[in-house]
């Protein structure tokens, strides 16, 4: 069900927005000619490799790196004493968010404990890459090694090994003086929530538990730093920040910004696992002692072991119900690890799990636990997937239990425009309903599911979505078409969505529009490509960014008619005078006249806009499950979202399957598995089991357009919210398929098998 | 008067207090004047060199997620509320 644009802001008729041009970096991606990180090669270029902990958790004594810096063609060996300390526990302002630079330095080579397997150590630069990792077998390294702790509840116990011996926790920004794992601990609170549950008819509690999953971008973490002579350091690395990657790098090296230029190069997936840097920091200390610039690649296994995936978790949600259906009471215990340094996502999980609904009491605790794990970092719709997996398994139970239809038990508790949501604001106008509305009248929704052991399965999904700091500039050139440069990664084709809003206010082709991502030099601050922003802020400077071309250009006619700018109108690519209609010109016959009328014309537009509209998404899944081997196939998939105006549909239907498949990954197979040592088992993409085409079948879109009134053309972010129903989706057709409600992600077989077993009393019913 | 919700965890400092009316124009004068009536709330709420709010805290003026901090113009009849920030993917 589409809302029609109009109804909001005003816009009768799109040009571009909406329509489905060849995206402008196509023909590069497709024939391989797109640069990469690890297809840049110069002159004189080191390669260089990390030794890594091989304990989960010990005190670093000692390191010999004598015997590798004599091997011939080793040219630089760094540790953690070659970076610059922080003394001092001291935060940083990087615009985007504050960091502890202590905890940024500490991770980038050990200084005095290793926290997972897998830690930074020691690096070594060589002529070629064999050099560098023979090098890494003659660096000794003398460890004391010391318990650890992977669990996360275990981490919260009084007597559990501290990953961190100075950690207390904050409580909203309270210190207390308890040296604890629990980093810090918060609330929401809405309502009277034991007055809520005294109202309930039916109350159900459920304990569920996630384990770490990781991104899976295909591209492994790469990067290329030159320290030149004159100080200034170039940085050519594949990141979703170019910016970011110059703020971490500033901080850690204490180097001024300005002598710092990072370009960045395309990026073969990042889902959030992109953001913080990992070698750039290492290859500039290996760079600034050679003098050559220095290459550095991950393996699979590394970017597994020692990049940041997501939290596992464990969660408690209780909601109780009247008996005619209406959810009245809600609370939520999020316990997240964070990893190896403080930071998980566990409040994006509690603000959002229970965005979808009208629930006036409700409580949501939140803790950050730091374990012996790789660092968090974020990973699409962070933290939330987790905690509406949950939510949505118990609303499933609450709908059988009242026996009404999934749909309608959403329907009727479904949050509207108005409603306060559990973490206190009011919603502005949301699409929840009109998603549902549109699934209950899915022809998916209504077919008859047929066979033995299938099940069919629904859950809706929230994320917040983002708004930030982006930055754009353009020239128009004289023969009409404009080269547009934008800061923002260009991750999930937005150079075409940025692209087309321009190419809309000046009423021009998108094709006549060349965008390009600029290096921190050649465009203003743009913050990460993430939380679901980009289209949403950077499309917004580059729509400002026509404006002040259009301005420029109402002034250039004005010239060229000799008459008064307040004369000159502009609609659809034309500009006119409105006191004398035979004057009007394209805005390309304009173009060619900017050279006699004053010199060219660029435009520039930097913003920082509030107003992100929410995301809600609804995902839909019939599965079979096979009793003998407890594999669940899925037999069909759709997803229902509210993307507020889809500027480049085609962008938009990608960023949807490509949650989904996600999301069905967390469902079914992807997990770290760690042994009683605290190793990762499955450091490859043979054993860490992501979903391929062969697994899924084509992915059913269907696009709800909501329109955000907190944008020019209506935009909601889309990239995140995808992922947040499937894992619930999933669980709730399994049980339909097969009667068993599975409460630990993910639904691997060996999982499904158990709890079929313990249903049956035994394997084939014998115990 | 704004509305200023108050975040569970800090009603110690407002003597259990849900919701309390501050004067204000700004986000930056609203938070000045609740640290006049409830000493300790800013230390709470501010990062240390008080220009920005704490790190992991955002402040939502009538339900929209504020990204122009403490500068953030104010009405007389709007809500407040701190919550956790965002970061995505």
């Amino acid at each position: 069900m589409a809302i029609k644009t109009e109804d909001y802001l005003g816009i009768s008729d799109y040009k571009v927005i909406g329509s489905r041009p060849i995206r402008h970096d196509g023909v590069d991606k497709v024939t391989g000619r797109a640069i990469y990180g690890t297809d840049l090669n110069l002159p004189d270029m080191l390669y260089a490799k990390v030794l890594r902990s091989p304990h989960a958790h010990a005190r670093v004594l000692s390191i010999d790196t004598s015997k590798a810096a004599a091997l011939p063609g080793v040219k630089a060996v760094v540790t953690g004493a070659d970076l610059v300390e922080s003394a001092e526990d001291e935060l940083a302002d990087l615009g985007e968010e504050v960091v502890r630079i202590k905890d940024m330095c500490a991770a980038v080579l050990a200084h005095e404990k290793v926290l997972f397997q897998g830690y930074p150590v020691a690096a070594v630069a060589a002529s070629n890459v064999h050099i560098a990792e023979e090098a890494l077998d003659l660096i000794t390294v003398k460890y004391e090694v010391l318990p650890h702790v992977l669990d996360v509840r275990e981490a919260m116990k009084d007597d559990a090994p501290k990953v961190h011996e100075d950690q207390k926790t904050k409580s909203l920004g309270e210190q207390t003086d308890k040296i604890s794992n629990i980093s810090s601990h918060f609330r929401t609170e809405l309502g009277d929530i034991k007055k809520g549950f005294e109202e309930a008819d039916i109350i159900i509690e459920r304990e569920f538990k996630t384990e770490m999953v990781h991104q899976g971008y295909i591209e492994p973490q790469n990067a290329t730093v030159h320290w030149n002579a004159d100080g200034v350091i170039n940085v050519w690395c594949s990141n979703q920040g170019a910016f970011g990657v110059r703020d971490q790098l500033a901080k850690i090296l204490g180097v001024p910004v300005s002598k710092i230029k990072v370009v960045p190069l395309e990026i073969g997936g990042g889902f959030g696992g992109k953001i913080k840097t990992y070698l750039e920091p290492i290859a500039a200390v290996l760079s600034k002692k050679t003098g050559h610039p220095v290459k550095m690649i991950m393996t699979r296994t590394e970017v597994l072991q020692a990049t940041g995936p997501t939290s596992g978790s464990w969660i408690r949600v209780k909601m109780g119900v009247t008996k005619d259906g209406k959810m009245v009471a809600a609370e939520g215990e999020l316990v997240y690890e964070s990893g190896a340094f403080a930071g998980s996502p566990v409040g994006a999980g509690a603000r959002n799990m229970l965005a979808p609904y009208n629930i006036p009491n409700a409580t949501v605790d939140g803790y950050d636990v730091t374990v012996n794990k790789p660092s968090t970092s974020a990973y699409r719709a962070p933290g939330t997937t987790n905690a509406v997996y949950a939510l949505e398994v118990v609303v499933d139970e609450l709908a059988e239990a009242l026996g009404l239809d999934p749909i309608e038990f959403r329907l009727m508790n479904s949050a509207k425009e108005g409603t306060r949501r559990a973490d206190g604001p009011v919603n502005k106008r949301i699409g929840h309903v009109e998603c549902l509305e549109a699934v209950k009248n899915s022809e998916h929704y209504r077919s008859e599911l047929k066979g033995k052991n299938v099940g069919r399965g629904v859950a809706s999904g929230f994320w917040g979505n983002g708004g930030g700091v982006s930055s754009a500039s353009a020239s128009v050139n004289a023969d009409g078409t404009i080269n547009l440069v934008e800061g923002s990664t260009d991750i999930g084709g937005t150079r075409t969505s940025i692209a087309m809003q321009m190419a809309e206010v000046l009423g021009i082709k998108v094709e006549n529009i060349r965008p390009q991502v600029g290096d921190t030099d050649s465009v203003g601050y743009t913050g990460v490509t993430g939380g679901s922003r980009t289209t949403f802020a950077t499309g917004w400077a580059a729509y400002k960014c026509a404006l002040d071309i259009q301005e420029q250009m109402c002034a250039r006619a004005a010239i060229m008619w000799e008459i008064s700018e307040d004369d000159i109108e502009f609609d659809q690519g034309v500009f006119r005078s409105k006191s004398d209609p035979s004057k009007s010109i394209t805005f390309k016959g304009l173009a060619a006249k900017l050279d006699s009328t004053g010199g060219p014309v660029m435009g520039r537009a930097t913003v920082k806009p509030s107003g992100a509209g929410g995301a809600f998404a609804i995902v839909l899944v019939d599965v079979k499950v096979d009793v003998e081997t407890g594999k669940v196939e899925i037999l069909r998939a759709s997803i229902f979202q509210d993307v507020g105006k889809a500027i480049y549909p085609p962008y938009v239907e990608g960023q949807m399957q490509g949650g989904v498949a996600q999301g069905i990954g967390w469902a079914l197979n992807e997990e770290y598995v760690y042994d009683e040592k605290g190793r990762l088992r499955n450091a490859s993409l043979l054993d860490y089991r992501m979903p391929t085409c062969l697994d899924l079948p084509m992915i059913e879109t269907h696009i709800i357009e909501v329109p955000n009134p907190g944008h020019p053309y209506g935009v909601r972010g889309v990239g995140e919210v995808p992922i947040v129903p499937p894992p619930a989706a999933v669980a709730n057709a399994i049980y339909r398929a097969i009667g068993v409600r599975i409460n630990d992600l993910p639904m691997a077989p060996d999982r499904v098998l158990k709890a079929l077993w313990a249903k049956n009393g035994g394997v084939n019913g014998k115990a | 008067m704004p509305k200023v919700f108050i975040p569970s965890l800090m009603r110690k400092l407002t003597q259990n207090r849900e919701m309390v009316e501050i004067e204000g124009s700004t986000l930056r004068e609203v938070i000045n004047n609740l640290e006049l009536q409830y000493p300790g709330f800013k230390a709470r709420v501010l990062f240390a060199e008080e220009t920005r709010l704490a790190p992991g805290l955002a402040a939502a003026i009538d339900g929209v997620i504020t990204e122009e901090g403490l500068r953030t113009r104010v009405s007389p009849d709007c809500e407040i509320h701190f919550v956790t920030q965002i970061s995505g993917g």
